[in-house]
């Protein structure tokens, strides 16, 4: 039997779930613990996303699962969402990342952007795990700057002809599916960005692993190159408009994050609580020498914070009046901050830290990517930099 | 097939246990509550079963106060068509609760009527037995393996030191093992669904009953381990201890 992991709740801010909220949250952490933490060492070492999971997260509801029950999905609210991904990340970023790009990047452009007939079609398809898609936004030489991406989209015929490379794309090579976005106007115009739904065995589409990943190891990272790749005018997102589109979805993949990295968190609490009370040194448990006390109250503090602040952030996006800032705010501490518990959590493991066997090694070594990634730190910074005083700094 | 499952809500099996004042009951306070899990073995089976038989209809049944509710939504959310929550503060007698069951579950021609083994929180593999006798009904206790054909229940049992098989004609009253199956979790689209699957309450008085609980007392604190030496030259300070001191050889 799995060990089971019962969270961090100082507060209670069980108390401030509902009934619905906690179930959701207790089915992923009941998986986690039986499905995931067996297998996830190994992937994380080989390298490999442990592809045999995609349809049991999709049997369970965990793809789009605050997407409409139309189309196939849980249709839970924005909390139940956030649980969801705080409790796969407590397992590995790399499998929230998995589940944030299926539903955050391509079921949400779908759902907003698109027609009718495209929701029909892809939603039931991408919440059952039949396709897996990717969101290629992320060029080689436009990271933090999207609206500067030179992917091209031109008109011809009746339909488009795309020409780019995408790179640091999450599932790219697994995806059975692509939300291209690329410019249908000028290079210079970032109001000409359009969103294409592209089957990824369209002709002239090839998906190239990145290799050599020091971290998110168990996730699949991908170069996408676009030759004279042609699709009909129905792929085309119609309700896509400028760069604002992406960075609507990029929003939704940030909220996720932001409760992750307090799954990220606990986890690597949890391991330092355990391991500090089993560890014997100098005759005693190293849970009795301040040095490492100090260690775990910093976390149970952070983790604790970061919990409130994002439990009201999803609060307020469920009632429709979160800001992008306010997500900038909580994925820069929240990531920021799982960071560094992994990084105390793997020096209170001593020597075992290093080992695949214990997860905050992993989890350090995973949260680096989700420091850089979905706007790195910095640029949240910026964002709240402008926010604040009216001024842009990038 | 129409299917019965009785349901308890209990504390978490990893739930740090604190005894309560009255000496006799737990804490209650910060203890996480749960699906009795020899229970969720039964709303595994019968799930199975309806899904097997392509027809029929389970329904859950809960003895207890308002908070069984989120216990039988559980069920609900597993798969279970609907619940039914006899409202009552409770009581410690099982042959009360087997009352209260069996007068609720007669004339309602189910086909199995499916308990866990036992409750983890009292452990007096009761409430199934006496029902099944109440109701007049053939029972099969912990119960590893079944199969269900032609309007009869085979079922494997762990006896010590190996397995019983018996059968018995429907309509029968059967407890659960672990090994029989692997519980499904509540799916997402299965915990919105529960909310709307009918939940029916129905207040039921329990009998005084003869059967009282007197003290509860957590198991003594396992002392500290000894270690006596590292390889073979500890082996005669081991058997010596083990012989003369823990008396185990």
């Amino acid at each position: 039997m799995a060990n089971k992991f019962s969270g961090v709740d100082f507060y209670d801010m069980d108390s401030l779930l509902s009934e619905e909220e906690r179930a959701v949250r207790d089915t992923v952490r009941t998986w986690v613990d039986e499905q995931l933490m067996p297998i996830i060492g190994d992937a994380y070492v080989e390298g490999k996303f442990p592809e045999q999971l995609i349809p049991q997260m999709a049997e369970l509801g965990f793809y789009g699962a605050n997407l409409p029950e139309r189309y196939g999905c849980a249709g839970l609210n924005n909390v139940s969402y956030g649980l969801i991904m705080q409790e796969l990340e407590r397992g590995d970023s790399g499998i929230r990342s998995f589940a944030s790009v299926q539903g955050a990047l391509v079921m949400y452009p779908i759902h907003e952007f698109g027609s009718d007939e495209q929701r029909d079609h892809w939603l039931p398809r991408l919440a059952s795990g039949e396709d897996i898609g990717c969101f290629g936004l992320t060029e080689p030489d436009y990271g933090s700057n999207p609206a500067g991406l030179i992917t091209t989209a031109r008109e011809d015929g009746d339909g488009w002809v795309l020409n780019g490379t995408k790179m640091w794309i999450t599932n790219g090579s697994q995806a059975s599916v692509a939300i291209i976005w690329a410019k249908t106007g000028e290079i210079s115009d970032p109001a000409s960005i359009r969103g294409f739904i592209v089957p990824t065995d369209t002709t002239g589409f090839a998906a190239r692993d990145q290799k050599g990943k020091l971290s998110l190891r168990a996730s699949d990272t991908s170069e996408l190159i676009l030759e004279d790749v042609r699709v009909p005018a129905s792929a085309l997102l119609p309700k896509s408009s400028g760069v604002k589109s992406p960075l609507m979805c990029l929003t939704q993949a940030r909220y996720g994050i932001a409760w992750g990295g307090i799954g990220a968190a606990m986890a690597c609490f949890e391991e330092s609580v355990s391991y500090s009370q089993n560890r014997i040194m100098f005759d005693r448990p190293i849970a009795q020498t301040q040095l490492q006390q100090e260690r775990l109250a910093n976390m149970l503090t952070e983790i604790t914070k970061a919990q409130f602040m994002t439990l009201q952030l999803g609060r307020l996006k469920d009632a429709g009046t979160m800001t992008p800032f306010q997500v900038s705010l909580a994925k820069r501490n929240n990531v920021n901050m799982a960071t560094e518990c992994a990084r105390e959590a793997r020096r209170l493991l001593g020597a075992n830290g290093i080992l695949a066997e214990y997860n905050s090694m992993r989890h350090m070594a995973n949260l680096e990517s989700v420091y850089t990634y979905e706007g790195t730190h910095d640029m949240h910074t910026l964002i709240l930099g402008q926010k604040i005083t009216g001024l842009s700094a990038f | 097939m129409k299917l019965a499952v009785c349901l308890k809500r209990v504390p978490d099996t990893t739930a740090k246990i604190v005894i309560g004042s009255d000496g006799a009951s737990i804490d209650e306070t910060g203890v996480k509550f749960v699906p009795n899990p020899f229970d969720e073995f039964a709303i595994e089976a019968a799930i199975a079963l309806k899904e097997a038989a392509g027809d029929g209809e389970t329904v859950v049944y809960s003895l207890g106060g308002d908070a069984s509710k989120e216990t039988i939504r559980t069920a609900l959310a597993m798969g279970i068509d609907r619940g039914v929550l006899l409202q009552t503060a409770g009581s410690q007698d099982g042959l009360e609760i087997a009352k209260a069951l069996a007068a609720e579950l007669k004339d309602q021609d189910f086909d199995l009527i499916l308990f866990g083994k036992l409750a983890v929180d009292n452990y007096n593999y009761q409430v199934g037995p006496m029902t099944a006798e109440l109701l007049g009904l053939p029972c099969i206790t912990s119960l590893a393996h079944l199969s269900v054909a032609d309007g009869k229940v085979e079922g494997e049992r762990e006896i010590e030191g190996g397995m019983e098989t018996s059968t018995c004609q429907l309509p029968a009253v059967l407890t659960c093992d672990k090994g029989l199956n692997t519980p499904r979790l509540p799916s997402l689209k299965g915990i919105m669904a529960a909310k709307k699957k009918p939940l029916e309450e129905k207040p039921v008085e329990l009998g005084a009953g003869t059967f009282e609980v007197l003290g509860l007392e957590l198991p003594p604190e396992r002392k500290a381990g000894k270690i006596v030496g590292e390889g073979a030259d500890a082996v005669p300070e081991l058997v010596n201890l083990l012989r003369n001191e823990a008396k185990a050889i």
